[in-house]
């Protein structure tokens, strides 16, 4: 037989590109009347969004057009997810997410990174380029908290709604699945009220505008000597209390909660910076770099940015011990570069704009301190694992590829060993996406039967470091 | 020492794996046509839907086998030389060995029926198949899948997600009921019916047609009714895979013909997974298992044959799982299909989307069967190991509970009240 029609050699697989034809335009799914309709709506929210943002400073501001256009967009939205996931019961829907321009870093997900990260950037240093977002929500934030707008109260709304509307799309798309509807309506919540109508409430009757769904170090001037003696001037028992729950919070709770449920506690059910990720950011958890380079980079940079703000909130107790005697003007420039590096371009800028392209949780993998100790106690001190059943893995690579935290699960998986990583945020989406219900994700009764050397925490620790420097070397 | 793996599916790499971890200097070499490096074959289909991309469905990163000194050949072996000890390869090379495995695997079953080499028509094993099967889809409307196994359920969903109508035809009276007691095959059947198959019931394949162009333009069913379609799936079983075997001397039956040790009848070749049949001798009859732990476990034991130990493959307690559309199954031990001498005790719950089968004979739980749900391998194993009761079974079965947090346990509340 030649190898010109030697069947085996014709349709041999092309590894050099690895690649398989993706379905011809015409076979992917078309969406119906309900889907068109939804496409409508977004796409006429998104056009006067843009024409508010450019020219909106000249217009007259007036409650119908931040609740016609938000409206459009949310109902649009709701609409979209009912379409795509409707006329079926709940189940695994990831239909195409490799061939999707949006989710496969293709044309949508670039311009969609290109407006996120340009909308940080005007946000955090050219605020007048987002003047016309702040006259279109004006009138919302007069009714709802008689104040006048400003680009903070934009920021919190936007980051509300897509919480809350893409928290739909989860709610609905995970229909049958019991613990992401709990964790999504649980950030829904925290994100709403903890982070958005509390926080602008304390400020309607003279209070400091305090968020009590973060903590230090994440808000990392929560625990710097300027907030807590601004705090304590103020008058009234509740500064005082906030004083106290940052405190318990940043030290106390932390510990005991992650020893009992581990770091999804906070990091999956509780933080807004998870909230978003794990609603606006579930059609692109799939992105998260798997590559060893981006786990040893992981694991240098989470745990730099810990020292940095801890030795930064050391210097600066030090120093306001010292009455401004210890490193006056270096701790404040220290302070505000950590705020701009740390806090806007990272968290914000890297962390959100580049969701489409990097995937939803690029802050929270490397940059987050709080996920730094959270990670830290998980991985030593938890009762909480995910448990793999027996010999039932197949090795699909499902709950590596929708790990957002770039977690190879499978290679745990496979080998029938309990997954205990201090990067796992205990979304669940491993278990849900697990075609043979390999993956669990549990509360045992200690720490210590959790892998091998787990009964002495220290000790795995310091062959775990020494793991990764064998490997770096 | 030269040992030489053919086949790079999960038989094949464990042995290697395994062999490299037993003898670090020994020089371990992978011959497989299909890829270079070894990939999941149960994770085709999401390929195929977009999932995933190939690359995800690689258990290992490519230098993983660099690292462990295992060398990669990607040929197609022709025919294998145990007299000269070399495999002759399709592109004229040669590989010598000093030890081979044969990890083949299995390839899709053809039963002769007319026309089943046209083109359009073709089974669903192996990347070849899925670049096949990504070309006939470009233009085709309607897709008639012979054989309702699972193969066949997971090329149904495929096909769905490119707008594809899929008519099924099966030869039993309900889905897979020579696997699943009639409960559970009418759950599926059930359940493929509102997928939107049309799913045609004690219905047999007579002919594939022509359309002239030696393109698959229908087919014609026994009872004489002509479907037309563009696709003609074929997933009835698969059989293991002798190609490399043939005028080799290496004796074989429906598969290679091995021992408990897994070692053929020729000199320094071993056998394991898919393409095996293991001689029972007077144990019953010969033993060929087709599915991926099995595979695995053939492997780890081969790796110990092929470094030299005397090791004799013991199977373990029977298991299986597979995912119909959004159901989910898991077996263990024995469940048959039909009632013989043991007593079967199923419970459902109320919108017949859960179910739990236990079958027991004089007491002792001999097999474990759910839809829907996730019970625990490892605690089922034990139950089943140690012959415990029913009662005792039902008593702990929250112990056997895997399925997620929050999730309902109704149908466990109301088994063990
Ligand atoms: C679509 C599909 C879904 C499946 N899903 C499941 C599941 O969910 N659960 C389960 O338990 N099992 C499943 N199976 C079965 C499982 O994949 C097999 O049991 C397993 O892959 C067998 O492994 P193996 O290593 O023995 O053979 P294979 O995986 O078949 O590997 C054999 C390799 O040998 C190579 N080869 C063969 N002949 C030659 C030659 N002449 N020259 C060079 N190379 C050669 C081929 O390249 C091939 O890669 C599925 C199978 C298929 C096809
Ligand atoms: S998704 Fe499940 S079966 Fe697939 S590799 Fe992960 S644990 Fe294994
Ligand atoms: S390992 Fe699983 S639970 Fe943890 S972050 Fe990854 S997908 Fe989520």
């Amino acid at each position: 037989m030649s190898a010109n029609d030697d069947p085996e050699e014709i349709l041999a697989f092309d590894e050099e590109n690895e690649a398989f034809p993706a379905p011809m335009p015409s076979q992917r799914p078309k969406p119906n009347a309900l889907g068109v309709l939804a496409r409508l709506l977004v796409g006429v929210g998104a056009i006067l969004l843009l024409v508010w943002a450019i020219w909106g400073m000249q217009f007259v501001p007036n409650l119908l057009w931040p609740i016609g256009i938000f409206g459009a967009l949310s109902l649009g939205g709701i609409l979209w997810s009912v379409a795509t996931y409707g006329g079926k019961p709940g189940g695994i829907r990831n239909d195409g997410t490799f061939f999707n321009a949006g989710t496969s870093r293709g044309w949508v997900a670039w311009i969609l990174g290109f407006v996120f990260t340009l909308f940080y950037v005007l946000l955090y240093w050219y605020p007048n380029g987002v003047a016309g977002l702040v006259a279109l929500v004006d009138p919302l934030s007069r009714g709802l908290f008689g104040l006048p707008a400003n680009r903070w109260f934009l920021y919190g709304f936007l980051y509300t709604l897509a919480v809350l509307v893409m928290g739909i799309r989860m709610l609905y798309r995970y229909r049958h699945n019991k613990y992401q509807i709990y964790r999504t309506l649980s950030v829904m919540f925290f994100q709403t009220i903890l982070a958005f109508l509390i926080p602008h409430l304390l400020q309607l009757f003279d209070q400091p505008e305090f968020y009590f769904s973060y903590f230090w170090p994440l808000k990392y001037d929560y625990l710097f000597p300027s907030t807590i003696h601004g705090l304590l001037k103020q008058p009234g028992g509740l500064a005082v209390f906030m004083v106290f729950w940052t405190v318990a919070l940043s030290l106390v709770a932390v510990p005991i909660l992650t020893y009992f449920f581990g770091k999804r506690w906070y990091c999956s059910w509780v933080c807004g910076c998870g909230g978003l990720a794990e609603t606006m950011g579930d059609p692109f958890r799939h992105l998260s770099s798997k590559k060893v380079s981006a786990w040893r980079l992981e694991r240098f940079l989470i745990y730099f940015v810990l020292l940095l703000i801890v030795a930064l909130t050391a210097i600066l107790w030090i120093n306001s011990a010292m009455e401004g005697g210890f490193l006056g003007s270096f701790s404040q420039a220290y302070a505000h570069w950590y705020g701009f590096l740390i806090g806007s371009l990272f968290a914000g800028v890297i962390g959100v704009g580049f969701y489409p392209i990097l995937g939803s949780r690029v802050w929270c993998r490397f940059g987050c301190p709080q996920a730094a100790i959270l990670g830290i106690f998980q991985r030593l001190f938890s009762r909480f694992r995910i448990t793999t059943n027996g010999g039932q893995c197949m090795s699909c690579g499902n709950c590596s590829t929708y790990c957002e935290m770039g977690i190879d699960v499978r290679a745990y998986a496979q080998r029938g060993e309990n997954i205990v990583r201090a990067s796992c945020v205990g979304c669940g989406i491993c278990s849900a996406v697990c075609p043979r219900g390999v993956l669990k994700l549990e509360n045992g009764k200690g720490s210590g039967d959790r892998f091998e050397g787990s009964e002495n925490p220290l000790a795995a620790l310091r062959v775990s470091l020494g793991k990764g420097f064998e490997k770096r070397s | 020492m030269q040992v030489v793996v053919l086949g790079n599916g999960i038989t094949g790499v464990t042995a290697a794996i395994g062999l490299r971890a037993l003898r670090p200097d020994w020089r371990i070499t992978i011959v497989s046509g299909e890829s270079t490096y070894h990939y999941s074959r149960p994770a085709l289909m999401y390929v195929f839907m977009g999932h995933m991309r190939y690359q995800e469905t690689k258990p290992y990163p490519d230098r993983f086998w660099s690292e462990q000194g295992l060398e990669l050949v990607r040929a197609w072996v022709d025919r294998i030389d145990p007299e000269a000890k070399v495999l002759e390869c399709r592109d004229g090379s040669k590989i010598p060995y000093d030890r081979l495995l044969i990890a083949t695997g299995a390839k899709s079953n053809k039963f002769g029926w007319p026309g089943q080499d046209l083109m359009g028509v073709q089974g669903l094993y192996n990347l070849m198949d899925l670049r096949l099967l990504a070309a006939n889809a470009e233009r085709a409307r309607r897709a008639v899948l012979v054989g309702g196994g699972l193969i066949g359920v997971e090329l149904a969903e495929m096909l769905k997600t490119r707008g594809i109508d899929v008519t099924f035809l099966v030869r039993e009276s309900s889905y897979w009921n020579n696997i699943l007691p009639p409960e559970e095959s009418a759950m599926v059947t059930e359940l493929l019916r509102e997928e939107g198959l049309d799913l045609r019931l004690e219905t047999e394949l007579d002919e594939i047609l022509d359309d002239g162009s030696g393109r698959c333009r229908g087919v014609r069913t026994k009872g004489g009714e002509e479907i037309p379609c563009e696709i003609v799936g074929l997933t009835a079983g698969v059989s293991p895979n002798l190609s490399a075997l043939r005028g080799s001397g290496i004796p074989c039956g429906r598969g290679v013909l091995v021992d408990w040790g897994l070692k053929t009848q020729v000199e320094d070749v071993w056998a394991a997974g898919d393409c095996a049949e293991i001689q029972t001798e007077g144990e019953g009859r010969n033993l060929i298992q087709q599915v991926w732990y099995t595979g695995k476990a053939q492997g780890e034991v081969a790796a110990r044959a092929l470094a030299g130990e005397e090791v004799r493959y013991t199977p373990r307690t029977w298991f299986n799982s597979a995912k119909f559309f959004d159901l989910e199954y898991q077996v263990y031990g024995f469940v048959p299909p039909k009632k013989g001498e043991e007593n079967h005790h199923f419970w459902i719950d109320a919108d017949g989307k859960k179910s739990l089968r236990i079958v027991e004979k004089e007491g002792q739980v001999l097999g474990i069967q759910v839809m829907g749900m996730r019970l625990r391998h490892l605690v089922c194993e034990r139950w089943l190991k140690e012959e415990r009761s029913l009662e005792y079974v039902l008593s702990h079965l929250y112990e056997a509970d895997f399925d997620p947090e929050f999730f309902s346990r109704s149908l466990i509340g109301e088994v063990t009240a």
